[in-house]
């Protein structure tokens, strides 16, 4: 087990180096930040100068290398346009987006596993059909669509919500958090609704269909056999066997949560990584990016080896083939 | 004394595309305590749907459509859902045909188990396992304690049928419904299985109700047998006199199509035609259309008819 995951941490450091790389290399074509952070009245003497500041007059393998030899010690530069460490700026943000993230999980698979295992079990029901005919919108509709409604209804014309910003924050373990509060989850509600739709949906969808190929299944039948309860049935006989995939596209889905809430924080003007990636790109605030990137590929890899850990923890078929191997 | 079961006209229905089919169609049998009734027919004869309708576990689209089914003087159709769960594992135990679908693949053998002591009895977790080691130990399986704590996909299928009837077993049931499980198991394992099998019912005096399609296992094993063909039961009787003499054309030729009953070399014998599908039935004898005895009369439905201990549902039995 020690070894599986020293190995996978191994891998994430050489996803990570290219990662870098192609970051580096793709935004170096794409232009010069210098004619963007310079006044354009400046003179040729100005720009020389701004770009010997930034390092940006040196080769560009040569400026990789010097990001390179940082980037081991913990520093991924500093940004162009805020002038202090990137990873500074991108920490800052993150809890903004991870709670709204996170929220936005909650809702999903709060909501979803229950609403798929009623529309799996009793699938010809008005209510299933209602669910799954529900399920067809939150998977189709665009999400900044789905975002600006839902501040028209709730914010606009009923009034109940606030729908910018971020609420006030409390101090938790040393992180800035506002869904601890009423006041604070207010704010929240919204963006990790609109943020949440999607997923829940997928989520009803995967859960009813799991229930459906399931049910018809011998252990099932075996387990109503032995004059096992029905809760008991479902609840842990079924269940336990539709975590199994639920769990693999909860994680994937959490990952792209974290990495695409750009639409929904722009809407609601959340001051997320999203949000200042989208504005860093504008700006073609390289430190920024490539740091931000670095950072979600890293999580996004995270999320995977833990649900891997949690996928061993599930199946005991999974796990003896560790051991194994 | 009544019989332990008492099964009377049982109708069972599935609504399909093709209308609604009747996948059993009025059979009727009994069975003492401590017997072993061998009910044999070819897939889609009815025979497994005549288990599920006997333990309440018929699901839509199918319902028990009509008919009586009599357990120890209580009628199971139409009991109530719940007393009908606290017979189901208690009294009326069931192991099913492939053994590597039955156990739940990612709950322990511990779980399993002990959730079905614990569904009937409020016994503390210890009496819990200690009647589980038992029971694996009394299917024959090896360092029992041990294995309690394993997973299904730890065991071969000939064990996991093992813990399947350990299982069933567990609270001592009166009645045992087991729907072909050495089917699926490697013939030597069959042999074995079928072999703990006799011996747990003759130990327990369970009655048991073997299905399977193997006429070589029904004879070495059932006091008496019924054949069953598009949901009736065609011939029924003692083992010895159905195997040696049928009285049905179906029962005769299902025997004359077991190969030992060929001679080396020559051509097996079959049935002629094939099993017709249920929503094709032909009126009247559903097996006249493949029986070389068939003439006008075989246009309505044969009346059983009783010769002796026997039973028949034929116009010209043999």
């Amino acid at each position: 087990m020690t070894v599986y995951v020293l190995r996978r941490l191994a891998q994430t450091l050489l996803v990570l180096f290219v990662t870098s790389g192609l970051v580096f290399g793709g935004l170096y074509l794409v232009g010069d930040p210098v004619e963007i952070l310079v006044n354009p009245q400046a003179d040729q003497e100005e720009r020389a100068r701004t770009a010997a500041a930034l390092g940006l007059d040196r080769p560009a393998l040569e400026q990789y290398w010097i990001f390179l030899k940082g980037a081991f010690t913990g520093d991924l530069g500093k940004s162009f346009v805020f002038g202090r460490s990137a990873l500074e700026v991108i920490i800052e943000r993150m809890p903004a987006t991870l709670e709204l993230a996170f929220l936005a999980m909650v809702m999903s698979v709060g909501l979803g596993i229950p609403l798929g295992l009623y529309a799996g079990l009793r699938p010809h029901g008005l209510a299933a059909r209602s669910i799954m005919a529900g399920s067809i919108l939150g998977f189709s509709l665009p999400t900044f669509w789905v975002g600006l409604l839902l501040i028209m209804v709730f914010a606009v014309q009923l009034g109940w919500l606030p729908s910018t910003g971020r609420g006030p924050t409390t101090e938790f373990l040393g992180v800035q958090v506002s869904i601890l509060t009423w006041e604070g989850l207010r704010y929240a509600l919204l963006p990790a609704l609109n943020l949440a739709l999607f997923k829940l949906s997928l989520i009803i969808r995967l859960t009813r269909a799991q229930v459906r190929e399931q049910s018809l299944l011998d252990y099932i039948r075996f387990a109503r056999a032995k004059g096992l309860k029905r809760a008991r049935v479902i609840g842990v006989h079924l269940l336990k066997n539709i975590l199994i995939p639920l769990i693999t596209v909860i994680g994937l889905e959490l990952g792209s949560v974290i990495a695409f809430a750009v639409v929904t924080e722009t809407i609601f003007a959340w001051p997320g990584m999203g949000k200042l990636v989208i504005d860093s790109i504008f700006q073609l605030d390289r430190p920024v990016v490539v740091a931000y990137l670095l950072v979600t590929v890293f999580m996004f890899i995270m999320i995977n080896l833990m649900v891997d850990l949690l996928y061993s923890a599930l199946d005991p078929r999974v796990r003896i083939a560790e051991v194994k191997s | 004394m009544t019989a332990l079961l008492e099964v009377r006209d049982l109708v069972t229905e599935f609504d399909g595309r093709e209308g609604r089919l009747r996948a059993v169609d009025g059979v009727s049998f009994s069975l003492e305590r401590g017997e072993i009734l061998g009910l044999v027919g070819e897939s889609g004869s009815g025979k497994s749907v005549t288990g599920f309708s006997i333990m309440g576990l018929v699901d839509a689209p199918g319902r028990i459509a009509g008919g009586s089914v009599k357990f120890d003087g209580m009628e199971l159709v139409g009991m109530p859902d719940g007393d009908l769960r606290r017979l189901r594992g208690k009294r009326i135990a069931m192991i099913f045909q492939d053994p590597m679908m039955t156990l739940n693949p990612v709950l322990s053998i511990e779980t399993q188990m002990l959730e079905t002591v614990l569904a009937h009895d409020a016994v503390p977790r210890e009496e819990a396992r200690r009647r589980a080691i038992e029971a694996l130990g009394l299917v024959g399986i090896a360092s029992p304690a041990e294995r309690l704590a394993q997973y299904p996909h730890q065991f071969s299928g000939g064990m996991r049928q093992r813990v399947a009837i350990a299982i069933a077993l567990l609270h001592r049931p009166d009645l045992i419904i087991a729907d072909e499980p050495t089917t699926a198991l490697d013939v030597t394992v069959q042999g074995q299985i079928l072999y703990e099998m006799q011996r747990l019912v003759r130990e327990s005096g369970a009655a048991l109700v073997w299905i399977t399609h193997d006429l070589a296992v029904v004879a070495g094993l059932a006091d008496r047998v019924a054949v069953m063909y598009a949901g009736r039961i065609v011939e029924q009787g003692s083992t010895t006199e159905v195997l040696d003499a049928p009285l049905h054309p179906y029962a005769r030729g299902l025997l004359d199509s077991v190969p030992a009953a060929n001679a080396t070399g020559g051509r097996l014998r079959q049935i002629p035609g094939m099993t017709p599908s249920l929503a094709h039935l032909p009126a009247g004898c559903a097996f006249r259309d493949r029986c070389g005895h068939a003439d006008d009369a075989c246009g309505t439905v044969p009346p059983i008819t009783l010769k002796a201990s026997r039973q028949v549902r034929c116009h010209h039995p043999l």
